[in-house]
């Protein structure tokens, strides 16, 4: 191998970087096509072809997928179901993520008979494929007067969220050295005192973990929101779709394009502000566990 | 009236005994050591004491007041972990108010009190690091400050010092007794160390299988231990037993240390107690300390509670504070402590003295001393 650094770079670094950058071209290329595309006019994506850079740049089809775009009876754009998209999301995310780190803490402190098999059911949850549940929860929410709801889709989405989000707190809990929890506890600290004061406060790296999973999951889930949302509550997966396939007459490809990523732009964020301790959040569960 | 009362306490899991029966009556600033070998209950006797588990049978009293249904915040007793449990998101401080914020004390009077335990425990220029920033003795510091804040009934340190390094533990056990004696606590200790328990405790509650074998001053456990186990287990070296014969001729009784190919070996009694000599004829096991034993020179004549015997030095330890000797006995071995520059060698014969006044002799079957 010594005979090949010619350039003071060995051979197999150059190959390696090579495949790297060959990998993150691929990658990337996506990226590429739905933002140049997104910044051309209709005319130049019909007679030109998708890897060209745009001849006049435009922004045009940002702004008619984000406020004038035919996706329910009115042209409103993305705009509104962007926003039911959050008004469904933060709560959603919140109340699962609250509601898991209870459970890890329950299942880990108090030792009861049958714990471990609650939480295997709990943890069962996680496999049960949309699809099954999905008339039974229709049931559900009609009986709960949510159906159609804002509030119905994040009553499904924070329950079915609660499998996962106890599985993450169960076994960050489940290292938690104990006699912090006892001494809290003869130090006077109550049940939601323990809770709020101890295991929350030191729980940032699976806090974490959680919310961007259940951020993600959430914002991108389409078949919740197409089964149980109406015009007035869509998400923005489920008006996505609409507008892709309901534009009556010309495909405008450069507003879905652009469409496409502002529906993509939020996960995008929360990935590139917490990616890094969405890794240490999960390496530190993995040793500790 | 006393500080704490465990009266019958009885702890099992499932048809598993933990816990025998176990009462001990502990008056105000009293400084109690449970020790035993691991296993012996003594952790889950204190954690019944601090309210972490229920007890099977049997009260536990505070100051006259049955706190046995009480849940650990409402016993007024403090904990130190042997991990130290400080809270890692909180500061210094924060650690050391816990405890009082928890029990809505105002804000000004929770100051004050960090500030003179802080001041108390020299720990003042930490308050505001986070506990990953102290070293071992320093986190050792605030949790034994995180105790005090409170000012509680009783403390309760659940092996404290296991996590120090050697010399650090020496001088956190001298400042732990020091504290006792400025506050006058009462103080419940679990150690595994019989060397910290003699040198800590008022008290010894020594313990092992669930049982309590005795309960007694330091002196009391060191010098008259209750059983063999106690005379085995407290005291370093071990209290060397000897199975012997009790022998009775012309009317005096005597050990004999008979092993086949061995010479016998006499001990002659000039004063057996009363419940010593019902035993004559009988084998005792014999106890004697290894410091009750010293080196015969020429010319030296035993004093009336002495008994002179000869022995061969097999191994000689060097401690440098003394030597300790170990002996052939009669086919047994039999360590004793001699001065540092004693001038002996292995494979010597040599003559010793033995002070009868610290013998102690034992049941042979029932392993109790005999009284």
């Amino acid at each position: 191998m010594r005979d090949h650094r010619a350039s003071g770079i060995p051979l197999e670094r150059i190959l390696l970087y090579a495949v790297l950058f060959f990998l993150a071209v691929m990658f990337l290329l996506p990226v590429y096509v739905m933002v140049c595309n997104s910044l051309k006019p209709l005319d130049e994506i019909r007679s030109g072809n998708l890897m060209s850079l745009p001849v006049q740049w435009t922004v045009d089809p940002w702004f008619t997928a984000w406020s004038t775009a035919q996706i329910g009876v009115q042209p409103t754009g993305l705009r509104p179901y962007f926003y039911n998209s959050f008004l469904l999301v933060i709560p959603a995310v919140v109340i699962s993520t609250l509601i898991g780190a209870l459970n890890g803490y329950i299942l880990t402190q108090f030792r009861f008979r049958g714990a471990n098999a609650l939480f295997a059911a709990m943890l069962f949850s996680v496999f049960i494929p949309f699809q099954i549940v999905l008339i039974p929860m229709a049931k559900t929410l009609g009986i709960l007067g949510m159906a159609g709801t804002v509030k119905g889709l994040i009553f499904v989405n924070s329950v079915y969220g609660i499998g996962f989000t106890t599985l993450f707190f169960r076994n960050y809990y489940a290292a938690f050295p104990q006699e912090l929890v006892r001494s809290a506890r003869i130090d006077g600290a109550d049940f939601f005192g323990v809770l709020f004061r101890i295991l929350l406060p030191s729980s940032a790296p699976i806090i974490v973990v959680t919310v961007i999973w259940q951020f993600t999951n959430i914002w991108n889930e389409f078949l919740f929101g197409a089964s149980f949302s109406d015009y007035s509550s869509f998400p923005i997966t489920v008006a996505l779709n609409n507008l892709v396939n309901s534009s009556t007459g010309v495909k405008e490809y450069n507003v879905h394009f652009a469409g496409a990523f502002i529906a993509a732009i939020p996960t995008l964020i929360v990935y590139l502000l917490s990616g890094k301790y969405f890794v240490r959040g999960l390496m530190a569960g993995s040793v500790k566990g | 009236m006393a500080a704490l009362d465990l009266i019958n306490v009885e702890k099992s899991f499932g048809s598993n005994k933990i816990l025998h029966d176990i009462s001990v009556s502990l008056a105000h600033g009293e400084f109690l050591v449970l020790v035993g070998p691991s296993g012996c209950g003594k952790s889950t006797l204190m954690n019944i004491i601090a309210g972490l588990e229920e007890p099977s049978g049997g009260q536990l009293r505070l100051d006259g007041r049955d706190i046995t249904p009480l849940a650990p915040a409402d016993r007024n007793i403090s904990m130190v972990f042997q991990s130290y449990a400080l809270y890692p998101n909180m500061t210094v401080a924060k650690n050391i108010e816990f405890p009082l914020a928890m029990r809505k004390v105002e804000k000004s009077k929770r100051a004050e009190r960090v500030k003179s335990v802080a001041r108390l425990l020299q720990i003042e220029h930490l308050l505001d690091r986070k506990p990953r920033q102290l070293s071992g003795g320093q986190r050792q510091r605030v949790a034994i400050g995180r105790a005090l804040a409170r000012e509680p009934q009783l403390y309760l340190f659940d092996e404290p010092l296991s996590n120090l390094d050697a010399q650090l533990r020496l001088d956190m056990r001298t400042e732990i007794k020091k504290l006792h004696h400025r506050l006058g606590a009462t103080i419940v200790y679990v150690t595994h160390d019989q060397i910290e328990a003699m040198t800590l405790a008022t008290r010894i509650a020594v313990m092992k299988g669930g049982v309590l074998q005795q309960l007694g001053s330091p002196y009391e456990v060191y010098n008259q231990p209750a059983n063999m186990f106690v005379a085995g287990f407290m005291g370093s070296p071990r209290m060397n037993l000897i199975k012997s014969r009790l022998a009775q001729a012309n009317g005096s009784l005597a050990l004999e240390i008979n092993n086949a190919d061995h010479p016998l070996v006499r001990i002659p009694l000039p004063a057996p107690s009363a419940a010593l000599s019902a035993y004559a004829g009988r084998d005792v096991f014999a106890g004697i300390r290894a410091e009750a034993v010293r080196l015969a020179r020429d010319g030296m004549a035993p004093t009336a509670t002495e008994c002179m015997f000869d022995a061969r030095v097999e191994v000689i330890e060097p401690t440098g504070a003394d030597t300790l000797v170990v002996l052939d006995l009669g086919g047994k071995e039999f360590t004793v402590r001699l001065e540092p520059d004693v001038q002996l060698k292995p494979g010597q014969d040599a003559r010793f003295l033995v002070e009868l006044s610290k013998l102690v002799c034992f049941d042979a079957d029932t392993e109790r001393r005999i009284a």
